[in-house]
C-alpha cells in the first residue's frame, strides 16, 4: 500500500486524499518510510521533518473529515523543499557551513503559500552551496546521488529535489534556477522542472545567489503536477519588488489541454545555435527524435537562430558573480550564523568565518565578482555583460515572432560521474550552455523527460515569452502524453530499484 | 590592483597578487595554497567570460532588470517586525539587546 | 611628526581662496523605513524595530517607501533641482559591521534631483547663492556602542555591540557644489547654508532636522587654492558635525590647519578628518591601506523610479511657502526690524513662534517667550531652543493662563519650569504645584484690606489721586499672597478699596 502511494502523481495522490480514499497523513507517513528507506543512499534531504509533516497532513484530514472544501487541489500531498528557502520549524542553509543550523524567523512566501494550500512539506533537499553549481557536489553536507545510477550526480544546484521525485520520495518538490538549476538536474533524473517568468515566482524569503537571474519554480514527475505546483506557488508578492503584478497563467488548465494531443496550428522554434556542437551524440539523438514527434503532433517546426546565445555563458558567469560577491557579503559572522573567532578585529574574523564557511566554488565567484564589479574593469566585464543581456533578450524578442515555443535539447549531455568536474570550473559551466539564455532574458523554460541516451535519462528544453507559460505547459504535456503512449509509460517507471527500496 | 584597459578576449593575466587582493576585497582569508589554485582557475574562467568583448555593443543599452519594472512602491504603513529576542536568536554573541562583535578597526561611526 | 602651526585666520584669507561643499544628510520622519516596514523612532530599546529586510536576513528583499520618495521629490523641487525622469538604486559595497547587509542601497550614481540652489541670507542682509548638485536617497546604518578603552571611543574598545534600530532609516544626502569666493565668510555661509536647508525641511515637515539627534548631519569638504590663482587645492572632507555652531567652527579650523600645511611646504592630505566638538579641532581619521573600491552596480533588488510628470507637478503643489518669503510676510505681520527679524531667525525662533500664534497667541507674547526666558532656558541648558522640552501649543497655553488671570508673568515662568522639567502640560504643572493666582475675591479684598491698614499714608496719597504709589500696596499683597495674585486685579482692587 506505501509503496505504491508513493509512485502515485501528485494529482492522484490530491484526488484520493480529497475523496478520503486515504488519508493524508497515510501518505505522508508513506513517504516518510521511503525517505527513511533510501534516502540514506540517495541523500537528497538535509532534514526532514518528521513531526510537522504529519501534523500538517493531519489538519488536512481534519478538515476534509469536517466537510471542508480542500485548501488548494494539492491539500495533503507531500512536496520536498530546496533548502534556499526560509522556513520557520526547520532549519535553512543553502547548502553552506556558514547557514549551519541557523533557524530563520520568517517563512519565504513560496514555503507560506505552500503551508496555506495545506501540502505538506517533507523537509529540506539538498543543493549546491548557495545554488552554485551543476552537480550538488558543492553543497557542504555532502554529495546526492542519481537515482538512475548512483555513481552519478543529479545536476545542480537543485540535485536533491530533482533526486528526492526521481527516487518516489516526494511527488513534488520546489527548485530555483538561476541558470539552469530546476532544468539542467530534471534532465538528469528524468523528472519534469519548471523555471517561470523572472518575476512569477515570489523571491522572497529565497537566499539570493543571484538576484536578477534566480527564479523559484515546481518540479514534478509530471507536467500536469508541476503545472499544479506552479498554481499556488506563482503569483504577485508585494514583499518583492520585482514581483509581476499579473494573474499567473492558466498552467493547469494548458497542461490539460495539452494531454488531448494536438498541437496543429502551433509553431515551434528550433533554435539553430543549441543543440549541434558540444552535444553529447545522444543527447542529439534524443533531440532529432523529439523534433519528430512534435511534427507528429501537428506542430510546425520553424528553425530560428538566436545568433546572441553564444555569448550568454560569458555574460552569466560575469553578472552571477558579480550579483553573488554582493549578495553573500552579508555572510560576515556578526548577527547570524557561523563565527570563526581568529584575530582580534572584527575584520579578521569575518575573513576568517568566510573563509572557512565558505566552499571554493563560491570563493571563485565571489572573487570573480568582486573583479568583475571593480573600477577600471567595470566598463569590460559587467558592463559589456549587461548589453549581451540585452542583445539575448532581443534575440528571443525576433525568435518569439516567428515561433510560439522554442525548443533546444536541455542539457549538452546526460548525468555525468560524480567526481569527474569537480576541479574543472569551466567543464562545469558548460551544463548551463542551453539553460542560461532564458535567465538572462527572464523567459520561462521547463525541462520535459525526453526518452534515454545511453541509459541516462534526456531533457527536452520549452522555452516560452515573458509570461507565456501557459502554450509551454501544453507543448510540454502534449510531448510527454505522446511519448508515453509510444514508450508504454512514463519513462520515470524505468528507473532502477534502489538497494533500501520496495520497489 | 592596475586599471589597464582590459583587452576583450585577450590575456587577462590575473596575477597572485591580484587575487591576494580580490580576497582581501571580499573578506576572504585565503591561504597561499588556494592562492596559486585560484589565481590559475580564475585566469582560465577570465579568459572564456571576457568573450563579451567579442560582442560591438557600442549602441546598445545594458539590461540590469530582466522585467521592466518600474515604480514598484509600498505604503509607508508599520509592519510586525521581530522581537528583540528573534532578532539576537541566532547571534553568535549577544549582549544588552544587542549585537555583540569583535573590536571595529575603522573610521568612528 | 608635529603638524605645521595653525595660522591666523585673517592671514589665510590674505593669501588663500577656501573653496567650500557641503553634504548635508538628512533621516526622514516617515512611519517607516526606506525599505521595510519597521518603525524609525528615535530612541527606542535596541534592536525592537528591526525586521529580516532591515537586519538583512538570508532571503529577505527590499520595497522602496512611497513617501520617502514624496519626500525626496519635495526636497529636490524645494532646492530647485530637476527631478531625474528615470534613475535607478545602486549597491555600494564595503564591509562594516553596522551595515547588515555590508552594502549600502543608495541612489548614488543616478540621483533622483539634480542641479538646484538654496539662496541663503547672510547675517548683514546680502544673499548668496549656493548650488546644489543633487539630493539622492539612501538608507541609514546602524549605531556601534564601543566597550573598553576610552568611553564609547572606537580606539581602544575591547568589543562594540550593535544596534539596528536605525539600519535602513531613510535618508536624503543633499549635497553643494564647490561653492567659491565666500572669503573671510566661508564659516559664515556654511552655517547659513545649514540653517537655511534646516529651516527649508522644517517647512517641508520631512524631518525632524534635530542635529542633536543625528537626524541632520553635516559633513564639510573645504579646500585652499593660493588667492586669486584660481588652482584648485585638495581638500579634506570632515564628518562628524553636528551642530550649526560647529558646522562654523569646523570650517574655520579646517582653513587655518591647511593653510599652516600649505605655508610650511607640505601638501595637504586628501583624507576623511573627525570634527572634535570640545576644542574645535579637526583630526585625521584612520588610513586605510589600500583605496576604498565600491564596486557601485544596479540594485537587482529594486525596479527602476521614473516619476510621471503629473506625481512631480502635484508634489510641487504640496510644497509650503518658502521660508524666505514666509519670513518677509512675518516681518511685516509682526512690524520687526531686519535686525529683529535676523536675530529670531538665528536663534532658530521663527517657526516655534509662528507655532506659537498659530495655537492662538497674540505675536507680540509669543515673541517676547521664545526670545526671552525661553532663550534663557536653552541656552543654560545648551540645547537649541527647538530641542527644548515644551511645543508651541504648550507656550500658548501658558499666554493664554495669563491673559486671563490664572498666572501672573512670575507664576507663568514657574509652569514653564515645571514644563521643561517633564512634569506634564502646563496645567497638570499648575494642578500639581498649586500654582494658580488667588484668584478667591475675598482672600484678596481682605490681602488688600489689610497692606492698606499697614500703610495709612500710602493708602491716603492713593486716595489724593497719587495712583502709582499703589505699587507698595501691590508688593505687600503679592508677598503676603506669596506672589500668586493677580497684579492687574490687585491694583484694581486698592482703587477700589480707598474709594479714590
Ligand atoms: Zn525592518
Amino acid at each position: 500500500m506505501s509503496a505504491e502511494l508513493t509512485r502515485l502523481t501528485a494529482a492522484e495522490l490530491a484526488e484520493k486524499i480529497h475523496t478520503r480514499e486515504v488519508s493524508a497523513v497515510e501518505v505522508a507517513q508513506a513517504h516518510l518510510d521511503r525517505v527513511a528507506a533510501v534516502d540514506g543512499e540517495v541523500h537528497a534531504f538535509l532534514h526532514v521533518a518528521t513531526d510537522a509533516a504529519l501534523a500538517s497532513a493531519a489538519m488536512v484530514d481534519e478538515g476534509l473529515a469536517a466537510g471542508t472544501a480542500p485548501a488548494s487541489p494539492l491539500a495533503g500531498v507531500p512536496l520536498a523543499l530546496k533548502d534556499v528557502f526560509t522556513t520557520l520549524d526547520m532549519p535553512t542553509t543553502a547548502g553552506s557551513k556558514i547557514l549551519e543550523g541557523w533557524r530563520p524567523p520568517y517563512d519565504a512566501t513560496v514555503t507560506s503559500r505552500l503551508r496555506s494550500a495545506g501540502i505538506t512539506i517533507l523537509g529540506k533537499t539538498n543543493m549546491d552551496e548557495f545554488a552554485m553549481g551543476s552537480s550538488t557536489e558543492y553543497s557542504a553536507y555532502g554529495v546526492t546521488r542519481n537515482p538512475w545510477d548512483t555513481s552519478r550526480v543529479p545536476g545542480g544546484s537543485g540535485g536533491g529535489s530533482a533526486a528526492a521525485l526521481a527516487s518516489f520520495q516526494a511527488p513534488l518538490a520546489i527548485g530555483t534556477d538561476t541558470g539552469g538549476s530546476i532544468r539542467q538536474p530534471a534532465a538528469f533524473t528524468g523528472t519534469v522542472g519548471v523555471k517561470p517568468t523572472y518575476g512569477g515566482v515570489s523571491r522572497y524569503g529565497l537566499i539570493a545567489c543571484a538576484s536578477s537571474l534566480d527564479q523559484g519554480g515546481p518540479c514534478a514527475r509530471t507536467v500536469l503536477d508541476a503545472a499544479l505546483l506552479h498554481e499556488v506557488i506563482g503569483g504577485y508578492d508585494p514583499l518583492d519588488s520585482t514581483s509581476i503584478d499579473e494573474r499567473v497563467p492558466s498552467v493547469v488548465e494548458a497542461a490539460r489541454l495539452g494531454t488531448s494531443g494536438d498541437l496543429s496550428g502551433l509553431r515551434v522554434g528550433v533554435v539553430r545555435e543549441l543543440g549541434g556542437e558540444g552535444y553529447q551524440a545522444g543527447v542529439r539523438a534524443s533531440y532529432e527524435e523529439a523534433l519528430r514527434q512534435l511534427e507528429k503532433l501537428g506542430a510546425e517546426l520553424v528553425e530560428v537562430s538566436c545568433p546572441h546565445f553564444e555569448y550568454g555563458l560569458a555574460a552569466y558567469y560575469l553578472i552571477l558573480p558579480s550579483e553573488v560577491s554582493s549578495n553573500l557579503a552579508r555572510f560576515d559572522a556578526m548577527r547570524y550564523g557561523l563565527r570563526v573567532d581568529k584575530g582580534a578585529s572584527a575584520e579578521e574574523v569575518m575573513a576568517a568565518t568566510r573563509e572557512a564557511g565558505f566552499g571554493p566554488e563560491v570563493k571563485r565567484r565571489i572573487m570573480l565578482g568582486t573583479y568583475a564589479l571593480s573600477s577600471g574593469y567595470y566598463d569590460a566585464y559587467y558592463g559589456q555583460a549587461q548589453k549581451v543581456r540585452t542583445l539575448i533578450s532581443r534575440d528571443f524578442a525576433a525568435a518569439f515572432g516567428q515561433a510560439d515555443v522554442l525548443v533546444s535539447p536541455a542539457t549538452p549531455t546526460t548525468a555525468f560521474p560524480i567526481g569527474d568536474k569537480v576541479d574543472d570550473p569551466l567543464a562545469m559551466y558548460l551544463n548551463d550552455l542551453a539553460t542560461i539564455p532564458t535567465n538572462l532574458a527572464g523567459t520561462a523554460a521547463l525541462s520535459v523527460p525526453s526518452g534515454l541516451a545511453d541509459g541516462l535519462p534526456v531533457g527536452l528544453q520549452v522555452m516560452a515569452p515573458a509570461l507565456g507559460e501557459a502554450v509551454m505547459y501544453r507543448v510540454a504535456a502534449a510531448y510527454e502524453a505522446a511519448r508515453q503512449a509510444e514508450d508504454g509509460g512514463p519513462l520515470i517507471n524505468r528507473v532502477p530499484s534502489l538497494p533500501g527500496g520496495v520497489a | 590592483m592596475s586599471a589597464d584597459p582590459v583587452t576583450p578576449g585577450g590575456d587577462t593575466g590575473i596575477t597572485r597578487d591580484e587575487v591576494a587582493h580580490l580576497a582581501r576585497l571580499s573578506r576572504l582569508a585565503v591561504t597561499d595554497a588556494e592562492l596559486d589554485v585560484f589565481a590559475g582557475q580564475l585566469e582560465v574562467i577570465l579568459s572564456a567570460v571576457s568573450r563579451v568583448g567579442e560582442v560591438a555593443a557600442d549602441d546598445i543599452p545594458p539590461t540590469s532588470h530582466a522585467v521592466p519594472l518600474q515604480n514598484v512602491f509600498r505604503p509607508d504603513e508599520l509592519r510586525p517586525g521581530l522581537t528583540q529576542e528573534q532578532a539576537l536568536a541566532c547571534a553568535p554573541a549577544a549582549e544588552d539587546g544587542r549585537f555583540r562583535v569583535p573590536q571595529i578597526l575603522g573610521e568612528e561611526a | 611628526m608635529t603638524a605645521p602651526a595653525l595660522v591666523d585666520f585673517d592671514e589665510v584669507v590674505e593669501r588663500f581662496d577656501p573653496m567650500l561643499g557641503l553634504e548635508v544628510h538628512v533621516e526622514l520622519n516617515t512611519n517607516t523605513k526606506m525599505f521595510c516596514g519597521c518603525p524609525t523612532t528615535f530612541g527606542a530599546e535596541p534592536n525592537t524595530q528591526v525586521c529580516p529586510t532591515c537586519l538583512g536576513l538570508p532571503g529577505s528583499l527590499p520595497v522602496v517607501n512611497r513617501t520617502a520618495v514624496e519626500s525626496a521629490i519635495r526636497i529636490g523641487l524645494a532646492l530647485n533641482c530637476e527631478i531625474a525622469p528615470w534613475g535607478r538604486f545602486a549597491r555600494k559595497n564595503y564591509f562594516y559591521p553596522d551595515m547588515p547587509k555590508n552594502f549600502q542601497t543608495s541612489q548614488y550614481d543616478e540621483p533622483i534631483a539634480v542641479n538646484g540652489y538654496l539662496d541663503v541670507l547672510l547675517d548683514d542682509g546680502t544673499t548668496v547663492r549656493v548650488e546644489i548638485e543633487r539630493a539622492h536617497m539612501e538608507e541609514d546604518t546602524g549605531k556601534s556602542l564601543h566597550v573598553g578603552g576610552a568611553t564609547g571611543r572606537i580606539h581602544g574598545a575591547e568589543y562594540s555591540l550593535l544596534d539596528y534600530n536605525r539600519a535602513g532609516v531613510p535618508l536624503i544626502e543633499i549635497v553643494t557644489k564647490m561653492i567659491p569666493g565666500t572669503r573671510e565668510r566661508a564659516p559664515e555661509v556654511a552655517r547659513a547654508y545649514v540653517t537655511a536647508l534646516r529651516d527649508l525641511l522644517r517647512a517641508l515637515g520631512v524631518s525632524d532636522v534635530r542635529m542633536d539627534q543625528g537626524s541632520m548631519r553635516c559633513d564639510v569638504n573645504l579646500s585652499l587654492s593660493p588667492r586669486d590663482s584660481g588652482i584648485l587645492g585638495t581638500r579634506s572632507e570632515t564628518k562628524n558635525v553636528n551642530s550649526l555652531r560647529s558646522v562654523e567652527r569646523a570650517v574655520r579650523y579646517e582653513m587655518t590647519r591647511q593653510a599652516g600645511v600649505l605655508l610650511a611646504g607640505e601638501p595637504v592630505v586628501q583624507e576623511t578628518r573627525h570634527f572634535e566638538e570640545a576644542g574645535g579641532s579637526t583630526r585625521a581619521g584612520r588610513r586605510k591601506e589600500t583605496a576604498e573600491d565600491y564596486r557601485y552596480f544596479p540594485e537587482p533588488d529594486l525596479v527602476p523610479i521614473a516619476p510621471p510628470a503629473e506625481w512631480v507637478e502635484e508634489l510641487r503643489g504640496t510644497l509650503p511657502e518658502p521660508p524666505w518669503e514666509r519670513r518677509r510676510r512675518l516681518q511685516a505681520e509682526w512690524s520687526l526690524t531686519d535686525e529683529e527679524l535676523r536675530d529670531l531667525v538665528n536663534a532658530g525662533a521663527l517657526d516655534l513662534i509662528e507655532a506659537t500664534v498659530a495655537a492662538g497667541a497674540p505675536a507680540g507674547e509669543a515673541r517676547s517667550w521664545w526670545v526671552a526666558y525661553l532663550a534663557q532656558q536653552a541656552n543654560s541648558r545648551g540645547v537649541e531652543l527647538a530641542g527644548l522640552e515644551i511645543t508651541p501649543a504648550q507656550v500658548a497655553r501658558v499666554i493664554a493662563l495669563v491673559a486671563s488671570g490664572s498666572l501672573n508673568n512670575k507664576l507663568a515662568r514657574q509652569v514653564v519650569d515645571g514644563v521643561l522639567a517633564g512634569e506634564g502640560s502646563p496645567d497638570d504643572v499648575v494642578a500639581a504645584r498649586g500654582l494658580a493666582v488667588v484668584s478667591d475675591e475675598g482672600a484678596l479684598v481682605a490681602a488688600v484690606d489689610e497692606a492698606l491698614a499697614a500703610q495709612p499714608d500710602v493708602a491716603e496719597k492713593i486716595r489724593g489721586g497719587k495712583v502709582q504709589a499703589a505699587g507698595a500696596i501691590v508688593g505687600a499683597v503679592m508677598k503676603a499672597t506669596k506672589g500668586q495674585a493677580d497684579a492687574k486685579r490687585v491694583r484694581e482692587l486698592i482703587i477700589e478699596r480707598v474709594g479714590a
